[in-house]
């Protein structure tokens, strides 16, 4: 199996590893740079549990290579607390009880903090529309639409 | 204690019951420092991945491993060979039956454990698993459960001396000869066949576990995706303790977990063979099975056929219910119940009408399917019983031309009759049915929609309403009933306050997602007035946590939630006595409010739980044990009976079969609410669950046993956009036998949404003679049936 020297900045940090051909790029942040924030819940790309945003596009890592992300910037969910201060979306997660057992969590609100990058103030069906690609079994989506309520109102208060 | 709890009693700052206060739990997840079993990382640690059947029944002629020892980072490939060594091959299921861990002759199922191979990485084990060579001889499928009881069928279980058949199990419960009587007399009987399929809970979070023996200190541990925790570590220590496994020297972490839902009870093959390949090798070994493996292969929910009959007068008062079942319990019963209830607590099936005479029976049988059942977000066996009685009751209005409101309403037992023995034999603690199907009506409008109905039908628009007005059966149990092989189904709290008036509490459940952390930490508040936010929970470490059964089928806050209280106020008794010592007064002049003991009638002489939590340890009374701690094993006097109002309204798409659900609302009683916002997530979320199964959900097998929904491509879990914003609603009549009068929530709306679904699709269709539709209703059924009727667009 032919290896590849990729060099990735994930979160704002430059990394340079070699990797396998065929490795996913969700395997490559979890297990080579043990962050383990994004999640694997299938096998077929729909769960979303793996989204992750690559050049500050939602992707779900489970379907892209990590030598896809060579030269290129990716964003987990451990990179949305930024100097000791939560990102609107996770408070807004907090706040509105937009989770409970927390494994979609983190790809949720990574498409969730994209959609609001481009729509500041979404609404409900749109949001839904959103986050159609990441599932959820806990929460019935109703708490997590009004955490990204939420976020927004709080993004265009400041 | 049975008053109304729907005010707080304390305050914001201490946050007891009735505070929706914000999750403790959720800092670490936001933040993506969640601990699951898959995050787990030790030094050398190995990967396991499995080989898995593609035939339903076939002979095991060889398995050849010689081409995946060779692929590079394969260390071992694990067999029933290997295993039949330590007689580790075969295991007992719950239910006292027994199911392979890896097969020396042959297999039973699709995508059944073959072979296991160890890897030094996921990739390689992947590799490995893929290239193991198995040579199998086919053999006749059977995946009818009703053909497999036919004479000449064959035999699957040819591993129980003398079986002859593949029948399992008959259970029955009721009085046979008075209800047939009933039946006979009666002026009106409804029949349907109600056909409830095999689905799966499908948490996101898949199985798994990273097994680690210390060969130095003999000691196991295993961090595993498992919702009751103590329960595993006793069967680990009986069913390998042969291979020197021993109870003390076994240590089961139940980490984060990723929703469980039942599905993360039963004890898979996976866990087994890691756990021996970990005690063989002497390292760590990681098992977490990939999506596919989780839909094919673990225990499935459901799969019941019932034919229900309800009786009745003319006027619409019901006499009399029977229900024949044929369960299909896969090649094993490895259903997740209490033990002495193969077909659980199926016999609540008489809901919430006031039925004089009632007979039950559940016949189990053996299918070429994974084994099974296990309670998906539900009680046990309980979504079956609510899902025919509502459907009959609903096909009784149909057939009586009746309100279906009105006639709930006209059998519901009467709120002044609870305590209330059924017909089968369950003491419900309370209810008041009809409040919650009013207050349901009101919120929805209810005779506004029957107005717009009957406008919508004129113009050949299909517009339904259902209603379903269920009661769940939850907190098992009691031990005179009650056990799961034999461990009675009691649960626990140790709780200790420390010097400085902070405190720790550890219970035997397991929260994977239902908000434990803040929930239980608000009992102990309300009973000691010690903030929520000072209280740590913990649970899942069966080296510290005190015994307990685990969580699912709603049962923790009526058991390990009562503990909780009990626990407190055995500590706030303590309390009380050391408050006397420091007020130099007699316990019984101290008045209790929460956070502090004053005198009576010298209200500014006071201590606070603080102080007295300090004292505790500085200036404990003469003759008393120092510190501030106290354990509690609550078995339960009885079952709790959480109930509902469910109505929905669908509009079905003419030239789609699309039903779209307009409107929902839900009303629940629970009881007295710990904390609003966490139960009606879990409602949101149970309601979701319930219309899953209704519209999309189904794992079915051709007759060559090929499993037709492996995978999220054909097993259809809703998403934001087919889940409608649900409506939620409460009313509060509290459990008249537990500590705080709660009764459980968290599955009550997996139970109690789908025959609401089903009865407003039906009645969207009933004026063209459709009289039942078994579910999943999907657009392709739904739209034959709109062609055969000929309305479809």
């Amino acid at each position: 199996m032919a290896t590849h020297r990729i060099r990735v900045a994930v979160n704002g940090a430059a990394h340079e590893n070699e990797v396998e051909s065929r490795l996913l790029l969700v395997h490559y942040l979890r297990e080579m740079l043990r962050l383990t924030g994004t999640h694997i819940g299938c096998d077929t790309t729909h769960c979303g549990a793996c989204t992750v945003l690559l050049d500050g596009r939602p992707v779900k890592s489970c379907t892209v290579l990590a030598v896809q992300a060579d030269g290129r910037d990716v964003t987990t969910v451990e990179g949305l607390e930024k100097d000791g201060q939560l990102d609107p979306i996770q408070e807004g997660f907090y706040q509105e009880h937009g989770l409970q057992c927390g494994y979609c969590t983190p790809g949720m609100m990574m498409t969730s903090h994209a959609l609001l990058k481009s729509n500041g103030n979404p609404s409900e069906a749109e949001i839904r529309q959103a986050i159609s690609g990441n599932l959820c079994r806990c929460t019935g989506y109703v708490n997590i639409v009004k955490a990204v309520q939420h976020a927004a109102a709080a993004t265009r208060a400041r | 204690m049975s008053t109304d709890t729907s005010k707080p009693r304390t305050s914001a700052e201490i946050g007891g019951m009735g505070h929706s206060v914000k999750r403790k739990e959720d800092p670490r997840f936001i933040r993506g420092r969640g601990n699951y079993v898959d995050d787990i990382q030790l030094p050398g640690m190995l990967h396991m991945d499995i080989t898995r059947s593609p035939y339903a029944h076939a002979k095991i002629k060889k398995i050849d491993t010689e081409k995946a020892l060779k692929i590079p980072g394969v260390l071992a490939v694990i067999t029933g060979a290997t295993l039949e060594k330590y007689k580790l091959h075969w295991m007992p299921t719950l239910m006292s039956d027994t199911q392979m861990v890896l097969p020396t002759d042959r297999v039973m199922y699709q995508a059944q454990e073959v072979a296991a191979v160890i890897a030094t990485d996921r990739y390689a084990a992947a590799d490995g698993a893929a290239a193991v060579e198995v040579e199998y001889e086919p053999l006749p499928v059977v995946v009818d459960p009703f053909k497999a009881l036919e004479p000449g069928a064959p035999v699957l279980r040819t591993d129980k001396p003398g079986k002859k058949d593949n029948h399992i199990f008959h259970w029955e419960a009721g009085d046979r000869a008075a209800t047939d009587e009933a039946f006979r007399e009666a002026d009106v009987v409804v029949k349907e066949q109600v056909y409830i399929p095999r689905i799966h809970v499908a948490s996101i979070e898949t199985c798994g576990c990273v097994a680690d023996f210390d060969r130095v200190n003999g000691k196991l541990t295993v961090y595993m995706t498992t919702q009751a925790p103590h329960a595993i570590r006793t069967v680990f220590a009986l069913v390998a303790g042969h291979v020197g496994l021993s109870e003390e020297k076994i240590r089961i972490v139940s980490p984060d977990i990723g929703g469980g839902f039942g599905g993360k009870v039963p004890v898979y093959p996976g866990y087994v063979i890691a756990v021996a390949a970990s005690v063989v090798i002497g390292k760590p070994v990681k098992w977490v099975e990939d999506r596919m493996e989780n839909l094919q292969a673990d225990s499935f929910a459901r799969d019941y056929h019932m034919t229900a009959e309800l009786a009745a007068t003319k006027d619409g008062t019901m006499t009399a219910l029977r229900i024949k079942t044929l369960a299909d319990h896969g090649y094993a019963d490895a259903a997740a119940n209490p033990s002495k209830f193969p077909a659980g607590l199926f016999s609540i099936c008489t809901g919430s009408y006031d039925l004089k005479h009632a007979f039950c029976e559940v016949d189990g049988v053996y299918t070429n399917k994974p084994p099974g059942g296990v309670a998906y977000r539900c009680s046990f066996r309980v979504t079956e019983a609510v899902h025919a009685i509502e459907r009959i009751t609903d096909r009784l209005a149909q057939e009586l031309e009746m309100d279906p409101a009105a006639l709930r309403l006209k059998n519901f037992i009467p709120k002044d009759k609870f305590p209330y023995r059924s017909a089968l034999g369950w003491e419900y603690d309370s209810g008041d049915y009809a409040a919650a199907l009013e207050k349901a009506m009101d919120l929805i409008g209810y005779d506004a929609l029957r107005r717009e109905q009957a406008e919508k039908r004129k113009k050949g628009e299909l517009m339904g309403i259902g209603i379903s007005s269920f009661t769940e059966i939850v907190g098992a149990g009691p031990s005179k009933h009650f056990d799961i092989l034999g461990i009675k189904m009691f649960d626990s709290c140790e709780l200790r306050v420390h010097p400085t008036g902070k405190a720790i509490a550890r219970f035997g459940t397991k929260s994977q997602g239902q908000g434990h952390e803040t929930t239980y930490a608000q009992i102990i508040a309300e009973e000691l007035g010690i903030p929520a936010a000072h209280v740590a929970v913990e649970e899942g470490d069966t080296d510290t946590a005190p015994y307990g059964l685990g969580t699912y089928a709603s049962r923790s806050t009526p058991t390990a939630g009562a503990a909780g209280a009990i626990a407190a106020r055995k500590v706030r008794e303590k309390a009380r006595k050391i408050a006397a010592h420091l007020l130099e007064v007699s316990p019984d002049d101290l008045e209790w409010e929460p956070g502090k003991f004053s005198v009576r009638g010298a209200p500014q002489k006071s201590k606070t739980i603080q102080e007295i939590a300090l004292a505790a340890y500085t200036n404990h009374p003469p003759g008393m044990e120092a510190g501030l701690e106290a354990v509690d094993y609550y078995d339960p006097p009885n079952l709790t009976f959480p109930f509902g109002s469910y109505i929905g309204v669908v509009d079905i798409d003419r030239g789609t079969g699309e039903v779209k659900i307009r409107r929902f609302v839900a009303v629940d009683d629970c009881g007295n609410i710990i904390n609003p916002m966490i139960v009606d997530g879990q409602i949101h979320g149970g309601l979701t669950m319930g219309m899953a199964p209704a519209l999309l959900e189904e794992i079915s097998y051709d007759e060559n046993g090929n499993n037709q929904a492996g995978s999220f491509m054909d097993y259809l879990v809703p998403t934001a956009m087919e889940t409608p914003k649900w409506e939620t609603g409460k009313t509060i009549t509290p459990s008249p036998h537990h500590p705080f009068g709660a009764k459980g929530v968290g599955e009550s709306a997996t139970v109690g949404a789908p025959p609401a679904i089903v009865n407003a699709v039906v009645d969207a269709l009933s004026h063209l003679g459709v009289k039942h539709i078994d579910i999943p209703m999907t657009p392709e059924k739904v739209w034959k049936i709109l062609k055969e009727k000929g309305v479809a667009e």
